[in-house]
């Protein structure tokens, strides 16, 4: 099991790895290293001080070890809009983001589940079909449009809730939340819901053919020879069954939610990290560029990492195999 | 003279698909006593299991019992209000299936499959709950009960999860049990030390057993009673003895002729020709008519049940007198 | 596969297909959307693209208006007085172009990778596989933003980023169904009649991997169309002046606040049509083509 969890990290390493030398190649051999990392302000002779400064006039290999050598120690760049660091930039957006991604994966689980259950439970009622008709448009349907009508409905015609910004928050260790303030969950409401949409209906689709998988297996019907509730055999048995492919799935596409996350904050004005990178990339911010990929890229490796731990924890049989 | 734990009269147990009606269980009656050992024999799809699955109440649409009753100790079991059903699946009636690697829960330990057993019956404390299971796989020849009783399934072998299984039925120490065919799936040395445990078992208790297979083998060593399937219909019953020492229905003849014995070393065995029969709308008359060297136009009309002499039932227009060869 | 005398498997396919109406509905409604996109210039009451035609007095009108010229904008009009009707079918053109374009771009790179990695094994497979599963394990809007933001914005990059977004699933399936081939009997015997070993890969068994990688396009499709409306949402696709859907949504976004749904509405129903239509028919395809995969 050590020695798993040990191989992963390695791997895990690698890969991190192997995003930096595809961003550095993305950042230095593809676009202008000169235009990514000075400022457009700057004059010749700025510019040149500055590209000694950056060591763009060493070789490439060395040049590539001092990006790593700055990554390493948390310096990705200065913003040239803001001239803050630009993680510490991200750093701070990262809570609203997180917020934000959080609530969806908890909507999809909470919505998710139970429709996927009735819809697997009862295939041919009215409601399990609607839910079904309801998932295949929920993959179909472009959620940032989807977000727009959201206002359209929400805000503008019914006006219940308000359409954009994070709303008031409470700081908590120095981080400010919205899910703590009545004001901050109607602003959360909407960007939630819609980032959620395609994960409900994941989930959905996910418990459904779990549960038309399961009904028909002797472990139910021996669970039923036993006496057992209804309740109990759906709930205990057929539902941890069902539970290792929902959160492997919702544990990766936790990361999908996040990198998601930009869209719906660009529709909603969520000032989360997604938001920025959009403004960055139109303003051409390359260090928050490159910030923002560096830490999305960790965060994605971080999640493998975890759902693969979480998987073992689920479901004994890998469990028992990977000790081996 | 006690009343026997299960009398069956005349069930049905049909399944209707788009395409016609299955009678997959037509007309059937038997009966066990308390600590007797009724085999249950026929071929895949005579319809020997949903007979086992009709008497839990465990028929799940487009299925779904047709006619007839079934007395359980007195009570009638068709038509019984689910929660009571519930109430007695488990604890008086319990059920051992065939594949014992697909009947555990692969994600739920042992114990928690014990106790949720133990507690969907009696009102007992997890504690007391837990004794009960741990006894209960001592009682199954489980070593170090204590231990297997946190390990999940997957840990087991086969013979072993079979033993849970047996276990978990006998943990409320049952007045009937349906075994349906619990020993296929296993090794013969590990079969032969199940058959002879679940023998003592019931012996012990007094339960009732209802031993459903394909193997007539299984049942020379075990039953007391057999009945023999085919094709929805009991076409023979009688003393486990007297029928297989005297068969005489053709198809019960043709089922011991296809079996290897040790009597009759260098003959050829005897295979039963053509296939079973779609249940499908079958048509009425006897079903094995048309495997039947013996069969006539009588044939065509369904044979009465007849009763040959030493507690024996038949249904056949033609049976074979004459001992088989 | 059946191979009998009096069935084609083409007319197994079609007749597969024809059992479910809805799929036959959306692969309708899919030619229909075809067809309105490559001929936009002649049925559009108007070109959008041409600053001549419109008149930016009749900005904002509401569906069923009718212009200065006498004539009824159906589906009202945006900001510059441009015809939605007219809007949504020439950004259909772009939308459908670029997403069958990428997809179809991505499908030959892909599948041919895809065929080499199987066929070739040894370290190159392992290079190709490598790349695929990390690509993979990212989402594609990450990707394309990451392509974006390397190379910057513009129609030619978004179509870039897009190929390179998709390529890795094709070479994925593509390399699957040749391992799957090469094991055949056909194939060793090719082998021994020493054919070329491109003509063996490209003549005998990319035919054979062909269903698979019909369904994974007819998916992609769909997706790239969807994805293009993303970006161009984000402003990081096709220019102002030649907005696809997603870009005409865009623009109706302020407008919406004060109640001028339509700007953003309609674009957003075409591409929800569309894409759904093509999920369905690539349902549908991957029933048909793949009985393995049936339930």
């Amino acid at each position: 099991m050590t020695l798993w969890i040990l191989r992963r990290l390695f791997q895990a390493v690698l890969v991190m790895l192997a995003m930096t030398v595809i961003v550095f190649i993305g950042v230095s051999v593809i676009g202008d290293p000169v235009e990514i990392l000075i400022s457009p302000d700057a004059d010749q002779a700025e510019r040149l001080r500055a590209i000694a400064a950056l060591g763009l006039d060493k070789p490439l290999w060395q040049q590539y070890l001092n990006f790593l050598w700055g990554a390493l120690h948390g310096d990705l760049g200065r913003s040239f809009v803001y001239n803050e660091p630009a993680l510490r930039l991200i750093g701070q957006r990262l809570p609203a983001t997180m917020e934000l991604a959080v609530t969806a994966v908890l909507l999809a689980v909470l919505l998710g589940i139970p429709l996927g259950l009735l819809a697997g439970l009862y295939p041919n009622s009215a409601l399990g079909r609607l839910a079904m008709a309801g998932s295949i448009l929920g993959f179909s349907l472009p959620s940032f449009w989807v977000g727009l009508m959201l206002i359209m409905v929400f805000a503008v015609q019914l006006g219940w809730l308000p359409s954009t910004g994070r709303g008031a928050t409470v700081s908590v260790l120095g981080v400010p939340w919205s899910f703590l303030t009545l004001d901050g969950l109607a602003h959360m409401a909407m960007p939630a819901l819609n980032l959620a949409l395609g994960n409900i209906a994941l989930v959905l689709r996910l418990t459904r053919s779990g549960v038309r998988e399961n009904l028909p297996m002797d472990y139910v019907k021996f669970a039923r020879a036993k006496g057992l509730s209804p309740i109990r055999v759906v709930f205990v048995h057929v539902l941890k069954n069902i539970m290792i492919p929902v959160v492997t799935v919702l544990g990766l596409q936790f990361g999908s939610t996040i990198a998601f996350a930009v869209v719906t904050e660009s529709v909603f004005a969520w000032p989360g990290m997604g938001k920025l990178i959009i403004d960055s990339i139109n303003v051409l911010d390359r260090p928050v560029i490159v910030a923002y990929l560096m830490m999305i890229v960790l965060m994605f490796v971080l999640i493998n990492l975890a759902v693969d731990l979480l998987y073992t924890v689920l479901d004994p049989r890998v469990r028992l195999e990977s000790a081996e | 003279m006690n009343e026997p734990t299960l009398v069956v009269r005349d069930l049905a147990t049909h399944f209707t698909l788009r395409n016609g009606v299955v009678r997959a269980v037509d007309n059937v009656s038997f009966s066990v006593d308390r600590g007797k050992i009724l085999g249950l024999v026929g071929e895949s799809g005579s319809g020997k299991s949903v007979t086992g699955f009709s008497i839990l109440g465990l028929i799940d649409p487009p299925g779904h019992i047709a006619g007839g009753s079934i007395k359980f100790l007195g009570r009638e079991l068709v038509g019984m209000a689910e929660r009571e059903l519930r109430g007695l699946r488990g604890n008086r009636i319990a059920m051992i299936f065939q594949d014992p690697m697909m009947t555990l829960n692969p994600v739920l330990r042992i114990d928690t499959q014990m106790i949720e057993t133990v507690q969907a019956h009696a009102d007992v404390s997890q504690a007391e709950a837990r004794r009960r299971s741990r006894d209960a796989l001592g009682m199954v020849g489980i070593p170090s009960p204590d231990e297997r009783l946190s390990a999940y399934p997957h840990q087991f072998s086969g013979g072993m999860r079979q033993r849970v299984a047996i276990a978990i039925a006998l943990l409320h120490q049952p007045d009937l049990i349906v075994a349906d065919e619990p020993t296929t799936a296993l090794d013969v040395t590990i079969q032969a030390q199940i058959l002879s445990e679940v023998q003592k078992l019931a012996a012990n208790f007094g339960t009732a057993l209802i031993w459903i297979t394909h193997d007539l083998s299984v049942v020379a060593g075990l039953a007391d009673e057999i009945a023999v399937m085919y094709a929805g219909r009991i076409v023979e019953a009688g003393r486990v003895e007297s029928v297989l020492d005297r068969p005489l229905h053709p198809y019960t003849h043709g089922l011991i002729g296809s079996v290897p014995s040790r009597n009759r070393r260098g003959a050829r065995l005897r295979q039963i020709p053509g296939m079973t029969p779609s249940l499908l709308d079958l048509p009425p008359g006897c079903a094995f008519r048309l495997r039947c060297a013996r069969a006539t136009a009588a044939c065509e009309q369904d044979p009465p049940i007849t009763a040959p002499g030493d507690d024996r039932l038949l249904r056949c227009f033609h049976p074979q007198l004459d001992v088989a060869a | 596969m059946s191979g009998a005398v009096e069935e084609t498997p083409f007319r197994r396919i079609v007749k597969d297909y024809a059992g479910n109406k809805i799929a036959v509905l959306a692969l309708v409604v899919v030619a229909v959307i075809i067809f309105l996109a490559v001929f936009a210039s002649l049925i559009a009451p108007q070109n959008p693209y041409d600053l001549a035609q419109l008149d930016i007095m009749d900005g904002r009108l509401a569906p069923g208006a009718v212009s200065g010229a006498g004539w009824t904008y159906w589906l009202g009009t945006d900001d510059q007085g441009r015809d939605m009707l007219s809007g949504i079918l020439y950004g259909l053109r772009i939308s459908l172009g670029v997403g069958f374009g990428s997809a179809a771009t991505a499908g030959v790179v892909g599948s041919a990778l895809g065929l080499i990695a199987a066929y070739a094994g040894g370290w190159l497979e392992t290079v190709i596989m490598r790349l695929v599963d990390l690509q993979l394990s990212f989402p594609a809007i990450l990707v394309a933003l990451m392509i974006l933001a390397f190379l910057g914005k513009g129609v030619t990059n978004v179509m870039l980023a897009l190929v390179i977004v998709e390529w890795a699933r094709y070479a994925r399936t593509a390399r699957a169904a040749a391992l799957v081939e090469r094991r055949r009997e056909y194939v060793e015997a090719a082998e021994c009649l020493a054919l070329p070993q491109w003509r063996i890969l490209f003549r005998h068994i990319l035919p054979n991997c062909l269903p698979p990688l019909i369904v994974i396009g007819a998916i992609q499709v769909a997706s790239a169309i969807l994805l293009e409306a993303t970006l161009s949402f984000l402003g990081l696709g096709v220019p102002i002046t030649e907005p696809s859907l997603g870009l005409l949504i865009a623009n109706g976004y302020q407008y919406m606040l004060s109640g001028k749904y339509w700007i953003s509405f309609y674009p957003g129903l075409a591409l929800l049509v569309t894409i759904m239509c093509l999920n369905l028919v690539a349902d549908q395809l991957r029933d048909v083509l793949n009985p393995r995969l049936q339930r």
